[in-house]
């Protein structure tokens, strides 16, 4: 099935001073909860960091994490339901890429998710996404939306438009 | 790209190359029913290449590990062969290199199981 990036036109919201990256806009888009809308995703948060000058193992964190990010809202907080959608919007400041995942589930505590690293949690075959998405990332910010989870994900750009 | 497995022997010991993505909805199925023929065909040493896999997301870290448990519950063994920086990095971040037996060349990783 074909996602659906097409329920939603991106918007542009041109800046005329940018800082580092060559253009400062943020790209806003709704999609279906789909495998191909997080393939979407990643895509186009790797194109966010191509354009923002970033190497590639820090294109590489930020295609992961957001991934991540991107796959728990489609399977664990919208659990695949073509009634509900994701909400995602990208951003160049110039300081920061600045990525929010929105998804329309039940909710979610991070704050209960067992720690990945501990040892008794070592072997589970979940549970590391999160972790992950923490670790790529110089901030992860979880805002509870009622109902939703709303994931703000957060590289900081060097001077040149590399990692601090 | 999605996941490509190859399966060979090699004194006994089952190799199966990995190539492309292992990650939810694309490798992660193919990577738990390769491993699930093997040790059903009774085979009790099984490597990973993974030399070209350029990508792994969570769900596939997490099916390397089922890998790892399903094998030992069958008192098999898998073993991993060739990391590429990325999946070295995140197998370290995830502190999941500690757990796996891992080599850099073939030779020394088929003669461990002896």
């Amino acid at each position: 099935m074909k996602c659906g990036v097409a329920l939603a036109r991106p918007t542009l919201e041109a800046n005329d001073s940018p800082v580092t990256g060559p253009t400062r806009e943020r790209r806003s888009f709704r999609l279906n909860s789909s495998m191909e809308s997080v393939n979407e995703v990643e895509a186009a948060a790797d194109k966010l960091a191509i354009d923002a000058g970033l190497d590639e193992d820090q294109r590489f964190h930020i295609g992961m994490a957001v991934r991540e990010a991107a796959i728990n809202a489609v399977l664990h907080g919208n659990q695949y339901d073509p009634a509900r959608q994701i909400a995602v919007s990208m951003e160049n400041t110039g300081k920061d890429l600045v990525i929010v995942i929105a998804d329309e589930g039940q909710g979610f505590h991070p704050d209960k998710v067992p720690n990945p690293l501990a040892e008794e949690n070592l072997l589970r075959g979940t549970g590391r996404g999160i972790f992950l998405i923490r670790s790529l990332m110089d901030e992860v910010h979880f805002r509870q939306l009622h109902p939703g989870t709303e994931l703000t994900l957060i590289k900081h750009l060097a001077p040149t438009g590399g990692k601090t | 790209m999605a996941l490509a497995i190859a399966s060979r022997e090699v004194d006994g010991v089952t190799v199966l190359e990995l190539s492309g993505r292992i990650t939810l909805g694309e490798g992660s199925v193919q990577l738990r029913d390769a491993i699930r023929d093997a040790i059903g065909k009774g085979q009790k040493d099984i490597l990973l290449d993974l030399g070209e896999v350029n990508y792994i997301d969570s769900s596939g870290l997490g099916e390397l590990v089922s890998a790892y448990t399903s094998a030992k519950n069958q008192s098999a063994k898998l073993k991993l062969l060739k990391l590429t920086k990325k999946v070295h990095d995140l197998l370290q971040l995830t502190k999941l290199y500690t757990v796996f037996d891992i080599y850099d060349d073939e030779a020394s990783a088929i003669s461990s199981y002896k």
